[in-house]
Formats: C-alpha cells, structure tokens, sequence
C-alpha cells in the first residue's frame, strides 16, 4: 500500500513538471510583457490542480488499460491469421473515432461558414450542414483508409518513407490543381484528427502487430500508423473540395 | 459543489466520445476474436482511470489555462498592444509582431510538452527501443519542433505568403531529412507530426491564428486563421529527425575522440620503447 502510495505521488510529481512550463510561460507574459494582474486566482489555481490529477489518472489507466488492450487486440488478430478482420477492425477504428471527434466537428463548422462566405454553397442552414457533415465524413473515411495502409504495411514490411514521401508528392500534385480556398482546411484536418485517446490505442496496435509477425521489428514496423492518418485527410479533403466546386 | 456538477457534466461527454471506440473493440472482441479480454479487471480499471483523468484534465484546462491563454493571444495581438501609444499605421512591419512569434513559441513548446497523446508515444517508444529513445529527449525535440512550426505559422500570417510555399519547403527538408537520418527513428519522426496538435495545443494555438488574422489588415480569419495547426505538425518531424541525426554525430565524434587519444597513447608507447632501445 505504502510503495503504491509513494508510486502515485511519483507520478504526481512528474505531472507538475511537464506543466511547469506552461505557468512559467502564462506567468511571464500576464506580469512582464502585458503588465497585468492574474485575474481570479483562485479559479486558475483549482484548475491547475485538475489538470495535474487528470494528467496523473490518464498515464496510469493508458499503461493499465489503453496498452494492454490495444496489444492483446492485435496479437490476438495475429493468431488467428485473418487478414479481412484485422483489416475491417483497422478501418471502423480508423471511421468511428474520427467521425464523432469533437475538433473536426468544430473546424467543419467553421469551414462550412468559408464555403458560405466564398460563395461555394448556398447560404441556407441545409447546404451548410451537408457540407460540413460531407467534410467530416470525408475525413473520417481518409482516417480509416491510412490505418488499413498503414496496418497493411506493416504486414507486408513495405519501408515507410516511400509511402509517406509519396503521399506528399499527391499532396504537392493536389495543392496546385485544388481550389485555393480548399487548401488551409485540408492541411489543418490532417492535424485534427487524432485524439487523445486513439493515439495510445493505435499506437499500441501497431507495436503489437510488429512484435506479433515474425521478421518484423516493432521501432521500425510498428510506429508510423498515426503518420497515415495525418496524411490521407489532406488528400481526401482536396479530392472533396475539387468535386465540390 | 459546483465543480462537482461541471466535472460529471465533463466526464458525461468524455464518457459519449470515447463510447464509438469502446463499442468497437468490444464488439471486434466479442464477435470476431471470440476470447475474453486478458486481465479484464486491470484493463477496466485502466479505462475507467483514463476516463476520469481525461476529464479532470479537460475541466482543468477550461477553468485555468485556455480562458487566460486566449485572452493573452488576443490582447498581444490587439493593435493597441503593438502600436503602444502611436496611432496605428497604415503598412504593418513583420517585427511589430516581435511579442506575438516569442509567445507563439513559448506556448508552443510549453503545451507540447503537456500533451497527453505525445507522452503515451514517448513512453511507448522509450519501452520499445530498450532505452535507447529517451522519453523526456523525444519530448523536448517534438516540442522545439512545434515551436518553431507555430512562431514561423505565425510570422506567414502577418507577411501574408500563402501557405503552401512553406507547407511544401517543409516537405522537401523532411525527404533530404528522411534519407541522411538513422532508419529506426523514420517511422517515430513521421509519428510525432499526428500526435502534437490534440487536446492542450489546438485551442490555444487556433485562438493565436484568429486572432492574429482577425486584427491585422488584410487578412481574413477564417483563410489565414487556418493552417498554424499544419505547421504545428510539420516541424515536429524536422525535429525529431534533427535530434536522432545530433544524437548520432555525437556518438561518432565521441568514437573518433577516443580513437585518436589511442592512437597518441600508442605512439607514445611505442616512442618510449624506441628511446629506451636506443642507448
């Protein structure tokens, strides 16, 4: 009891160092630069306190929970040598947690009232909506093709960088034939997507395929799923927004 | 006892987030792999914790940082903070803005280092690696990377180039990059762009950008207030790959070192030996 105790306290104290920087930087900007008293305190400091109990929580159940979890799900597709399920489950994990993520559904919001704004839509609440349920589902569609990619790859063993360069050189080809106002949506949607909570599970899975398959080295095969999904959006939003207009 | 209400309130939405993956894996589980899960005790215990931490973190943030982190951005952003005093004038200088690229910077790398999602990628990679990628190392670089990328998104919002020239410069230093680096941090390099910009990053670096582009002349907020969150994910790779190619350089100046001091050591021995053969 004792040892976990001091365990917890451990990692209480590591998460007060990673926001050290964080105060230092508020700090130093509201009384330095902006000369400005820190207004209501007492709501700042229990919010600091929050974030360091959340923080400390969130690395405890991610070793306890979303590791485990992600690596047994993969090792247990490995066994059972069933590339068609291992690949559906790759892509509804990819689908389902892009679609329902709060930041894409904001920045589809937002980029539904550029479109207006533009003039590329209609200016009625139905055009909008479509459009920016059209840009979420787009995304999330893009999400779950990067995981098949990437979990396929893995498989395989294909070498990363051929892939990734290649996606940019699509991105480069897009970037010239797209329409401008299309462009600054797309790059930032390849940044959105990926939540807190998918980045450990994905993570996990793709390290627990790469130590699963033989000949496979997980720091090599195992990292790199998370770098499909933050560049297959770019793709897919240009292609939406082409069709679009 | 408020607090109490505003945490359920924020764990009730992090619980209906979370729900789509937690039905997936539940489901692939059940239907497909047909096996209990190993551990299920521990493993529920882990959800649970990372439900409640997620929500105290995201109520944390609510009530302390972004409130007076978006007020920062707009106050350094406003005109009457970068022409203390003058009237504003008509052409903007890009070096008005000095406060605004070193805040951009500071809470750049301050918020990439509090990154839930990138501090479960360092400690998978340190784990994985045996030791050899350091977690804390792999932060720092990630969040020098973001720093960079967000005061330079910056500086592009007051000069007012188009975003793609940059995006793409960025590109091709990552292929130079890709091919000069050791192999084994490719994949993890290419990684840390998806994973800084979430929780803690994204709304204070979007308030940044519109606020930026809403106050100087000329740009549009909803155009140029997009795209910082591309460099906040571009500039992490350069980094990373940068600190994997230093630590390497390193490594093999310090081999050379001890290589030549061998060597003199030896000559040396071997200069002895000659003298005391000589008489």
């Amino acid at each position: 009891m004792n040892h976990q105790f001091f365990a917890f306290l451990k990692a209480l104290l590591g998460s007060c160092k990673d926001l050290l920087p964080i105060i230092i930087v508020i700090a130093f900007f509201q009384f330095i630069v902006l000369q400005q008293p820190m207004p209501n305190i007492g709501d700042i400091l229990v919010g600091l306190v929050l974030v360091v109990l959340g923080l400390t929580f969130f690395i405890y159940g991610l070793e306890m929970g979303l590791f485990p979890i992600g690596e047994s799900m993969a090792q247990a597709f490995a066994k059972k040598g069933s590339i068609s399920w291992l690949l559906t489950f790759a892509f509804c994990l990819g689908f389902c947690t892009t679609v329902a993520e709060p930041s894409l559904i904001a920045v589809a919001k937002e980029a539904a009232i550029v479109a207006v704004s533009g003039g590329i839509i209609s200016n009625t609440i139905e055009s909008q909506l479509s459009y920016a349920n059209g840009l979420r589902l787009t995304v999330a569609f893009a999400v779950g093709f990067a995981i098949v990619i990437g979990v396929l790859r893995i498989i395989r063993g294909w070498p990363i960088q051929y892939l990734i360069l290649g996606g940019y050189v699509v991105v480069v080809l897009m970037t010239m034939v797209a329409p401008s106002w299309i462009i600054g949506i797309a790059y930032d949607s390849g940044g959105v997507t990926t939540s807190t909570i998918t980045v450990p599970l994905v993570t996990a899975l793709g390290v627990g395929l790469a130590s699963a398959i033989k000949g496979r080295n997980p720091m090599i095969d195992g990292f790199g799923l998370i770098a499909f999904a933050s560049l297959t959006p770019m793709i897919f939003v240009m292609i939406y927004g082409m069709v679009i207009s | 006892m408020n607090l109490f209400f505003e945490f359920i309130a924020t764990l009730k939405n992090t619980v209906i987030d979370v729900l789509p993956i937690l039905s997936i894996i539940l489901g692939f589980q059940l239907l497909v792999i047909r096996k209990p899960i190993p551990h299920i005790k521990q493993v529920g215990f882990g959800f649970i914790y990372v439900l409640i931490g997620l929500a105290l973190f995201l109520l944390g943030l609510e009530k302390a940082l972004f409130p007076l982190g978006k007020m920062m951005a707009e106050q350094l952003t406003a005109p009457e903070f970068i022409h203390a005093g003058e009237h504003v004038l008509s052409s903007i200088h890009w070096s008005d803005y000095k406060w605004v690229y070193i805040f951009a910077a500071a809470i750049g790398f301050s918020t990439t280092i509090a990154e839930p999602s990138l501090i479960a990628v360092a400690i998978k990679a340190e784990d994985v690696s045996g030791g050899a990628i350091n977690a804390n190392s792999l932060r720092i670089s990630v969040a020098i990377g973001v720093a960079i990328g967000i005061a330079l998104g910056s500086y592009r919002i007051v000069v007012g180039h188009p975003i793609h020239y940059y995006i793409i410069a960025g590109y091709v230093v990552v292929v130079i990059q890709t091919f000069y680096c050791p192999k084994l941090i490719v994949p993890l390099a290419y990684d840390s762009g998806g994973v800084t910009t979430s929780t803690v990053t994204v709304p204070l670096v979007a308030a940044l950008g519109l606020g930026l582009a809403s106050t100087i002349p000329g740009r549009s907020p909803l155009i140029d207030g997009f795209g910082l969150i591309a460099f906040a994910s571009l500039f992490p790779i350069i980094a990373v790959m940068a600190y994997a190619q230093l630590t390497e350089a390193k490594a093999h100046l310090a081999e050379k070192k001890s290589e030549k001091r061998n060597r003199i050591k030896k000559n040396k021995q071997n200069l002895n030996r000659n003298n005391n053969k000589a008489p």
